[in-house]
């Protein structure tokens, strides 16, 4: 199972998700400006301050090279995974619906939270079967999820709302409670937290749900491939 | 050498800050009146803050030496070894007066200048810890204060967060003498393999200097516009900045092109560019390695258009290094810069004069010889006399006079010195790079797993593999050398501990032993956490050193510090001084904030601060001699300082932090805590709400046992070096009572804290204990 | 050509920013401020003026989230 991480100047995250895929499977970086993505079964894109989240954060980001490869791999249905800022660049891409605002307390926050797991069957959470609950820590400044009152209703009746913040641990404001959705074909997963600092106790205060997302990948693309 | 502009005066000198003697001394080694160029140039170089002219004698008094310390002071940072081939590099540093004046680019360009010594010696940085001061900000006239604290904080948030470097620890204070003059001092920790660290001096005549990262404006310049050859009226005061701007993100290529740079030993020599800009680096590098340099500014890449050559000198832009190359690794180099999309431009050479010579292209604007530059500033002795009176008038009251213990104690947890800093450290990321095991908040000092999970990362080669490294992709694990095999998680992790720390009223109430107070405090939080400290640095903040009672304060503290060090044997190997920090209203507290580093073996077992389970034996370790002088309650209370603190036993001290240490390395204790500001009903609180648990305990055992009276208050309150609140399993305990003194002073319980001593008894649930505990959150609301 | 995008939130999304704001106004003492919004402005020297709408609806603004208005300077 082959992992390939993205790596965009002023990516921060993006070592730490190298690491806690390879304790699922394979795992490569990926520059940037390499529109080659190595043969990657499963692509993440991480967190960090991609080009300094100039203009808006994700915005430059999602017209690199590897970005549009990294779109053409998810039409064709490829497994894409968007922590936090990358959850940013998959919106600003179109491959997800919604965008991601500043917090509604208007500071950087980092917290341990609690998420709920509304859908426990997808390709991102198909592991995490047994867990009602994910906790993770959370660390960003714009991650309020917006998008309109209708494409809402329609994300909820899709079952594309996959992680929403437990009540009391939504400190952003993301409407309904939304931490995590996917597009409508299932292939494509973002979401604010950061699964890549929940897989070792020892660094993950005690958590290691983060691992199941990975772990449900590894078992998707595997599935997949049978 | 043109003699076209006119010559700037001993006005002019006077107001960039040299004294007439200083310039006089200058015009003799220049054999003449020094230009526009060399007075600016001067007159930076021969500052305080370049120079330590007030200080330096007294810095060589400290004990540097040690068998772990691999660079001492004199460098961009210190570094000790850790084991494995592999060091750490570690210093603090100050801003204060531009955050002052600009309070988050203030701190902000403070984590940046720190962050850039820490790779300019080639280590990566993995930690940063803030350590700031502000006046009151609790009741009406605070605005101002609240206003620094709030931008202070974002601007280490926005540089540490968007850099990915964690923020794992740090302290801040609220103290009336700050209020004009608030500190904000940066620490930041790097690891390095040994053969990777990088000295400044540059060598080699015929070398080229190059110099890399952002672009040159005007930032910083603001005080030397004086020298400005145009007559600027007010309505271009905009064209002369005094604040720097820092930019994480051009700081983030510049880290990993600088050590890129080291990786593929490209370089000779590496300098990061800061206070005085251009001036300092080159000539520092210059002095070390007893060279000269020719630098042309005319080749500095320029934001900015007309800067004259004294402004490019000057220029405190940000994200920008110097280093020495050999000709032929020249293109190598620059093609690395290109790569990481920053300028890389050769500016100068290095000669055998023993000169800095500045060149406009061909024209030579400036020629200076290195020595005088460095190394001839004059140094001053202090003349320090102790104050016959009170220099610092006595806090208002907040508690009343009739207050029960139970209010003192919900009254402490509630104050701005001791409430919960949750609300300020959310703000930084404390866990990127995937090292931290302690979180703010979870222990006594942060823990940092020294490791990276997995092996060293390395890009395809895409062709340009004589060198040997790789630059297809940036890469933070691939050069942090030895690794501990492929998923970590088996066997132990060996980490680092650090902590920074100064009780300023402490040193004000007495410089020697209040600073010695600070350093084993640093080091009683590493032994909290099992750690052994390896090495210190130190920011040494002070009012003006002119007047005899702050030459005491500084006079005694560096000798408390140095006693401290040596008996600690934990020596300084780097630091900084920050002096003139006082207005008419009078000086701040001496306050030599301290940092230590230290090693703890398996982070597995790194200790704790909360009381762990119901039914655990709570206990008081080590020498407990508490004293109300100078304590926090004495503050709420309105009291004036005392004149001195009382002795106490470093030795006892020592012992009590290796039993704690020890005990926290086998698994033997749940949690261990230094008493600190609040004495022991404080350190109680905070374990009971670390932890969720109450516990319920009886102090009649340890009520007059040292001769002082019976005052319930000393003993819930008091204050002093070498106590340690311990909890663990009976046996356990026990355990630790083989090798040291303990006294069991009870067990942990649920939901409710109870003290009960002599005919006081106090009683608080945990929620009324945690809502006075969250008196910072309406400050950031 | 010089043209000057201005940027601002789309009318009825939360905007903290602007809110933050319009609370610190009158504490300073300002009185009768109210729907205060803050956005971003973006300057810049183009060649073709046509392209600035494509320019705006590709990067410069998010236009599920944002309103835009191009001002051409002479």
């Amino acid at each position: 199972m082959r992992f390939g991480v993205l790596q965009f100047p002023g990516s921060c995250d993006e070592v730490d998700a190298l690491h806690a895929a390879r304790r699922v499977g394979d795992a490569e970086l990926i520059w940037h400006a390499e529109r080659d993505l190595r043969g990657a079964e499963a692509i993440v894109v991480p967190g960090g301050f991609s080009y300094g989240d100039y203009l808006r954060a994700g915005a430059i980001a999602r017209f690199s090279p590897a970005m549009e490869s990294v779109i053409d791999f998810a039409r064709d249905g490829g497994l894409v995974l968007g922590i936090c800022n990358g959850f940013q660049v998959l919106c600003e891409a179109h491959l997800l619906p919604g965008a991601l605002l500043p917090n509604a307390n208007l500071r950087f926050t980092f917290r341990q939270v609690e998420l709920d797991v509304i859908q426990s069957d997808t390709a991102f959470t198909c592991a995490s079967a047994g867990l009602a609950r994910l906790s993770i820590p959370a660390k960003h400044s714009w991650g309020r999820y917006y998008a309109d009152a209708a494409t809402l209703d329609q994300l909820e009746r899709r079952g594309q709302v996959v992680l929403r913040y437990a009540p009391a641990h939504n400190f952003n404001g993301s409407l309904r409670d939304i931490a995590g959705v996917c597009n409508e074909a299932g292939n494509v997963f973002g979401l604010m937290p950061h699964p890549e600092h929940a897989v070792d106790a020892l660094t993950g205060d005690g958590s290691t749900d983060g691992l199941t997302i990975f772990q449900s990948m590894r078992l998707a693309v595997e599935g997949a491939r049978v | 050498m043109s003699d076209g502009a006119t010559l700037p005066t001993v006005q002019d000198a006077l107001a960039l800050g040299l004294t007439r003697a200083e310039y006089e001394l200058v015009c003799e080694r220049q054999h003449g009146p020094p230009n526009q160029v060399e007075l600016a140039m001067y007159s930076l170089l021969w500052s305080e803050h370049c120079a330590y002219k007030h200080s330096k004698k007294l810095l060589r008094t400290l004990p540097t030496e040690g068998p772990h310390v691999v660079m001492g002071p004199g460098e961009n940072a210190g570094a000790v070894d850790i084991g494995d081939g592999l060091v750490c590099a570690f210093k603090v540093e100050s801003h204060n007066h531009p955050s002052a004046v600009e309070p988050f680019q203030g701190a902000a360009t403070g984590v940046g200048g720190i962050l850039r010594d820490i790779f300019a010696i080639g280590a990566r940085p993995i930690a940063v810890l803030d350590s700031l001061r502000f006046g009151e900000v609790s009741g009406d006239r605070n605005r101002r204060s609240r206003y620094l604290l709030d931008g202070a904080v974002a601007g280490i948030a926005h540089y540490g967060n968007s850099i990915g470097v964690p923020t794992v620890g740090g302290e801040v204070y609220f103290e009336a003498p700050y209020e004009q003059n608030c500190l904000i001092n940066a620490m930041a920790l790097g690891l390095a393999p040994r053969e990777r660290l990088v000295r400044s001096a540059a060598a080699g005549p015929g070398n080229v200097v190059i110099l890399f990262g952002a672009s040159t404006g005007r930032d910083g310049i603001g005080g030397a516009s004086v020298l400005a050859s145009a007559e600027l009226g007010d309505e271009h005061s905009d064209r002369r900045p005094t604040v720097q701007v820092g930019d994480p993100f051009a700081e983030s290529k510049l880290l990993e092109c600088s050590l890129q740079l080291l990786d593929r030993g490209l370089l000779v020599a590496l300098q990061d560019l800061g206070a005085a800009g251009l001036t300092s680096s080159a000539a520092e590098m210059a002095c070390a390695g007893g060279v000269g340099i020719d630098i042309d500014v005319s080749l500095v890449p320029l934001r900015e258009a007309g800067m004259e050559p004294f402004e490019i000198m000057v220029s405190e832009s940000q994200e920008r290094m110097l280093c020495v190359v050999e000709p032929a690794r020249v293109p190598a180099v620059l093609a690395l810069c290109e790569r990481f999309e920053i300028h890389g431009t050769a500016i100068g050479t290095v000669t055998d004069s023993g000169r800095m010579r500045v060149f406009d292209g061909p024209e030579l604007v400036g020629d200076m010889p290195v020595g005088a530059l460095v190394e001839d500033c004059p140094l001053y002795d202090l003349s320090p006399a102790r104050p016959a009176t009170p220099i610092y008038d006595p806090p208002p009251a907040t508690l009343a006079s009739g207050a029960s213990p139970r209010d003192a104690l919900l009254a402490l947890l509630a104050c701005p010195n001791i409430a919960s800093r949750r609300p300020l450290f959310e703000h930084y990321d404390a866990i990127v790079q995937s090292r931290t095991v302690r979180r703010p908040e979870q222990a006594d000092a942060a823990v940092l797993a020294i490791r990276h999970p997995g092996k060293e990362v390395r890009a395809r080669d895409d062709g340009e593999g004589a060198d040997g490294g790789d630059i297809g992709a940036w890469n933070h694990a691939g050069t942090d050398g030895a690794d501990t095999g492929a998923g970590g998680d088996h066997g132990p992790v060996p980490a680092l501990a650090v902590s920074i720390d100064c009780n300023g009223r402490r040193v004000a109430a007495d410089p020697y032993r209040g600073t010695i107070a600070a350093v084993l405090e640093c080091a009683s939080n590493l032994a909290c956490v099992g750690a052994e400290p390896l090495g210190t640095t130190n920011n040494l903040n002070f009012g003006n050193p002119e007047r005899p009672h702050v030459a005491w304060q500084l006079t005694e503290a560096v000798r408390g510090l140095g006693a401290a060090c040596r008996a600690l044997e934990a020596p300084i190997v780097g630091g900084n001084v920050s002096l003139y920090n006082e207005t008419s209203s009078g000086p701040i507290y001496p306050t030599p904030v301290i940092g230590m580093v230290g090693r703890l073996p398996d982070a597995r077992c790194a200790g704790r601060l909360g009381f762990a389970r119901a039914g655990d034996t709570v206990a008081l370790v080590g020498p407990f001699a508490p004293s109300l002088a100078a304590s926090e309650l004495a503050k709420l209370r309105g009291q004036e300082l005392p004149d001195g603190l009382p002795d106490f036993d470093v030795g006892a001290v020592r012992s009590a932090q290796f039993a704690v240490r020890g005990a926290v390395r086998v698994g033997g204790l749940s949690c261990a805590h230094d008493i600190a500001e609040g004495g022991l009903a404080v350190a109680l609180a905070e374990c009971c709400l670390a932890g969720g648990l109450g516990a319920e305990v009886r102090l009649d055992a340890l009520a007059g046992e040292d001769g002082e009276d019976d005052d319930p208050f000393r003993i819930l309150f008091g204050e002093g070096p070498g106590g340690f609140l311990i909890s663990g399993i009976p046996t356990g305990v026990r355990a630790l009572g083989r090798r040291t003194r303990v006294r069991v002073i009870g067990t942990v319980r649920p939901d409710v804290l109870r003290i009960q001593l002599g005919d006081v008894s106090l009683s608080a649930a945990l929620p009324e204990l945690a809502a006075a505990h969250a008196a910072l959150a309406e400050l950031f609301l | 050509m010089r043209a000057r995008v201005l940027i601002r939130p789309k009318a009825g999304i939360l905007d903290p920013q602007g809110a933050a704001v319009e609370r610190a106004l009158p504490a300073l003492g300002f009185a009768g401020v109210a729907n205060v919004h803050v956005g971003r402005l973006v300057e810049l020297d183009v060649e073709d003026s046509s392209q600035l709408d494509s320019m705006c609806e590709r990067l410069l603004a998010n236009p599920l989230v944002e309103d835009y208005e191009v001002q051409l300077l002479s």
